[in-house]
């Protein structure tokens, strides 16, 4: 970092004002709802926007004691850890060679995984629901949303992980060449723990995407096997004239995919630089 | 986008170059098998990633292209042939001929807000203020929560008269629709990116900063030494140096304007009267909901083309500089 910090700038009070009109925004929507979830919707209806008074606990409560949220949290949870393990690891194994050897493939093969970028899974929606749940029998299962989440994620993480593998220096393999290591144990010793930074950020990209997917578990997942968005959607449209529980629901179907994103957040910039490099 | 590190010039015999390492041994024979067990470990590498592509992305598309040419309910055996039919009807139904146009409203609305704004973001949260940290985390969160959650609250925060921004509007003494902002067509749309760029602003920035921190710092100094401003600093430097970063992420934009589905269906279903379908709600609709499933595979198809064509035209525009190797 600069030792002197006049080329960065520092903030004036414009750019504080800016910056706190960005924080009401961005906050306000998610605040609305998780304190919406401690008002009554008698008090919802009087007063829009106004604070708890008093503050119920019953909207939290009843969410936190229903058996259902707990089997979709669990669902939701299960599907996104295959579904960032499958994605990962494929994806570093496939970025590996395309980043540090040279064969006459290589861009094609590269090419397949960016246009893999292009092919939405709602091109693909209706026949992915018949391959799942007639051809594999998968349908109503975890493997079944999460095998295609990560064969979806896999051209992001392949994109993302190429050129932060095409960084690392030579000079590492090289030693462990003259060593006699063989490119597999390269890979797994030097190329995976290095690029550590990149796999976790195109790791939490998978899991938060999978996390809140919804078209592919709309078609695929029925009753006890559904996740928390599929939940979410399905208790708003039932207990739409229930606001208060609706947000209370919202609010709490948030968190972990925050929590997740917070604790790793530092690691997710300095893994997206490889990425964007000029 | 990618750095590709220079490669040694790749010998017209194809030769395998294996990149330092034991000097390549002089005996034609060792060399053959040296090429055989390179070939043997791309393979091993490439070959889980490019199995779970074939089944789960290429087989369904195919299988779309082909149901696009049956009339088929979705039982039994294909055996209708429709030939380009599906085509047809697709192209000339107006609700799906909205439809496309509705995602290009999207595809350029998105570039002309959000690239401005998350660029100004992504510079003043690059400063030196007090809280830089909390702040870049804040201007995050949306892009983090699914889009059916951030979807039912604002569906909460907009409904007609009840909701906090209908009061909000009329408070401060504006007009407010009698159908709601959802529920007006000319408005519906126009809601939903306002929403959208409510949850996709913070990737921009994201990307942005993340750009932003590959500049060097002695490129700042040396400017601060020479005397510039800040604010020439960052026309001068920071932004051209953005300008591979700004090329990706105008590509993930456009690519996921095309493919936009969860948000509209929760805000709207595509309604009202229409004023917000996608291509993808249409499909949907057509498939799940009414079982046409020859008139869906012509829409996944028509969507994967106009997706297909705009990524190769940007590709061969602006990316082709980006993905040289740098020589």
């Amino acid at each position: 970092m600069a030792r002197r910090a006049t080329a960065y700038g520092r903030g004036g009070p414009f750019v504080y004002l800016v910056a706190l009109l960005v924080v009401a925004v961005t906050l306000g929507p998610v605040l609305y709802g998780a304190l919406g979830g401690f008002r009554t919707n008698a008090q919802l209806a009087r007063d829009p926007a106004g604070l708890p008074d008093p503050w119920v606990f019953s909207n939290y409560t009843n969410v936190l004691s229903n058996p259902s949220f707990w089997q979709y949290t669990l669902n939701s949870t299960a599907i996104a850890v295959i579904t960032t393990a499958v994605a990962v690891l494929a994806g570093v194994m496939a970025a590996y060679p395309l980043a540090r050897y040279q064969f006459k493939l290589r861009e094609p093969l590269f090419l397949v995984f960016v246009l893999g970028l292009l092919f939405p899974a709602a091109v693909a929606i209706i026949p992915l629901f018949i391959l799942v749940t007639q051809d594999l029998g998968l349908g109503d299962t975890w493997w079944g949303v999460a095998l295609p989440q990560a064969a979806f994620a896999l051209p992001v993480t392949v994109v993302i992980l190429r050129p932060f593998l095409a960084a690392l220096p030579k000079e590492l393999e090289e030693a462990a060449m003259l060593d006699g290591a063989s490119r597999v144990g390269i890979f797994w010793r030097i190329a995976v723990p290095l690029s550590m930074p990149a796999l976790v950020t195109v790791g939490v990209l998978a899991f938060v995407t999978s996390w809140n997917a919804y078209l592919l578990p709309l078609l695929l997942l029925r009753g006890e096997t559904r996740t928390l968005p599929l939940g979410v959607a399905d208790f708003s449209t039932q207990y739409s004239a229930d606001t208060a529980g609706v947000l209370a629901f919202t609010t709490i179907a948030m968190i972990p995919a925050l929590i997740l994103f917070l604790a790793m957040q530092g690691r997710i910039v300095s893994g997206l630089q490889g990425a964007v490099k000029g | 986008m990618t750095e590709v590190t220079a490669a040694p010039a790749a010998t017209s015999s194809g030769a395998a170059v294996t990149r330092g390492g034991a000097d390549a041994p002089r005996v034609t024979g060792r060399r053959q098998g040296a090429k055989r067990r390179q070939r043997l470990e791309i393979l091993l590498f490439v070959t889980p990633a490019l199995a779970l592509m074939a089944l789960f992305v290429l087989y369904p598309v195919f299988s779309a292209a082909r149901m696009s040419l049956y009339n088929w309910k979705g039982f039994g055996p294909m055996v209708d042939f429709a030939g380009l039919d599906n085509y047809t009807r697709v192209l000339r139904d107006e609700v799906f001929t909205d439809a496309v146009i509705h995602n290009f409203i999207i595809v350029f609305a998105s570039i002309a807000v959000q690239l401005p704004l998350g660029l100004a973001l992504a510079l003043l949260l690059n400063r030196r203020i007090r809280g830089r940290g909390l702040l870049r985390t804040i201007v995050f969160v949306p892009y983090v929560l699914a889009e059916v959650i951030a979807g039912v609250v604002w569906f909460q925060l907009l409904q007609p008269r009840t909701g906090l921004l209908e009061q909000a509007v009329s408070s401060v003494g504006l007009p407010v629709p009698d159908q709601g902002f959802l529920g007006t067509p000319d408005l519906a749309l126009a809601t939903v990116f306002v929403v959208l760029t409510w949850k996709y602003l913070g990737l921009a920035v994201l990307l942005f900063l993340a750009g932003l921190q590959g500049v060097p710092d002695e490129l700042h100094e040396a400017a601060q030494l020479d005397g510039a401003s800040w604010w020439q600093v960052q026309r001068r430097i920071a932004v051209p140096l953005l300008a591979p970063t700004i090329r990706t992420w105008v590509f993930l934009s456009m690519i996921g304007s095309l493919q936009l589905f969860d948000m509209v269906w929760i805000l709207t279903g595509g309604g009202p009267a229409n004023a917000t379908t996608t291509m993808v709600t249409y499909l949907i609709s057509m498939g799940t909901q009414r079982s046409n499933y020859g008139i869906a595979g012509a829409a996944s198809v028509v969507l994967f083309l106009i997706g297909f064509v705009m990524a190769l035209a940007y590709q061969f525009l602006v990316l082709r500089r980006d993905t040289k190797a740098d020589a």
